[in-house]
């Protein structure tokens, strides 16, 4: 087998943590791949900002919440083109609403997308990495998912689901040197919290002892410390990046 | 190649064991010192080598290296 370049698959990673971690993951010499739902042009941003710092990056479109669409990606994609040293399961997406109100659509898809689709990746990916007898695998989860949230039954359900997942898998695939670990971001500024207004962000601030929200790139580095030779003895945690509004 | 060849080069490969201990009696784990993820993995890597598909319920059956063979003669 031709030696294969060193590549971080980043799911999700058109805007916010999924580009910081691309960006960030690139700087750290990996070939980066990063996927998009929909619309190509900020994942080609992505692409675009680590290649003018002198980094290799691909983007691909993969609607993450389609099973047989992550099965085709992986087989004509990454098995045996890339040597996949980094997943980093990002991707995801919210429909929030009071759980009373909560449609069946809007649980399950949230559910398919966030925690099903995050499994089918690793799945994926652990089989790969597997052979390859080493790999990283980091899930990005949620402060939410420890400490509630109302309006987000689906999302925190789904983010804490992927904690128990991170556990198991961390167990399962010790034996070939493959770490799994999950980074829970607290509030951070990305698209998703710039829509709040101005009362809820100040109610979010005294609830954050480092009395700021955080930025993408605070998450990217805990991701890249994991993925890092010292994070190598690091295994089914779950690290928080949240200004200490959980502990 | 044989199936018998190809399927016992697997179980060298993925064991990381000589050819000579590859018997078709052999024990995956009793001789050859597999565990469940070895097993996994050589029930992934026989899918893959011969285009079947082994489920759960049969793997549990393939305990030797015979059986493997056996399992994919009949199943080809």
């Amino acid at each position: 087998m031709p030696d294969l370049i060193k590549t971080a698959l980043i799911t999700g990673g058109s805007r916010g943590i999924g580009r910081a971690c691309a960006i960030r993951l690139a700087k750290s010499g990996y070939q980066v791949f990063v996927t998009y739902v929909s619309r190509p042009e900020p994942a080609f941003e992505t692409c675009k900002i680590i290649e003018e710092a002198g980094g290799q990056a691909s983007s691909f479109a993969l609607d993450i919440g389609d099973h047989q669409a992550i099965v085709d990606f992986f087989k004509e994609k990454i098995k045996d083109r890339v040597f996949l040293s980094v997943l980093v399961n990002n991707a995801g997406s919210t429909m929030d609403g009071l759980l009373v109100r909560m449609g069946q659509e809007q649980w399950e898809k949230v559910l398919r997308v966030n925690l099903s689709g995050s499994f089918f990746c690793l799945q994926q990916a652990a089989k790969i990495m597997m052979r390859q007898k080493t790999g990283r695998i980091i899930n990005i989860t949620s402060v939410t998912a420890q400490s509630g949230n109302p309006g987000q039954a689906n999302y925190t359900a789904a983010k804490a689901g992927l904690m128990g997942l991170t556990r198991t898998a961390a167990l399962e695939l010790a034996p070939r040197n493959i770490t799994v670990n999950a980074v829970a971001p607290g509030f951070i500024e990305t698209d998703m919290t710039a829509a709040l207004n101005q009362e809820v962000r100040e109610r979010y601030l005294e609830m954050i002892p480092l009395k700021r929200f955080g930025y993408p790139e605070d998450v990217a580095e805990s991701v890249a410390f994991l993925a890092s030779p010292g994070g190598a003895y690091i295994t089914g945690q779950i690290l928080g990046v949240n200004g200490g509004m959980y502990m | 190649m044989s199936v018998d060849q190809r399927v016992k080069e697997i179980v060298v490969e993925q064991l990381g064991i000589s050819a000579d201990e590859v018997k078709g009696e052999s024990k995956f784990v009793e001789d050859l010192g597999a565990d469940s993820l070895d097993l996994t993995e050589l029930i992934m890597a026989m899918e893959e080598e011969f285009d079947v598909e082994i489920d759960d319920d049969k793997a549990q059956e393939i305990l030797t290296v015979q059986a493997a063979i056996d399992f994919i003669k009949a199943n080809q």
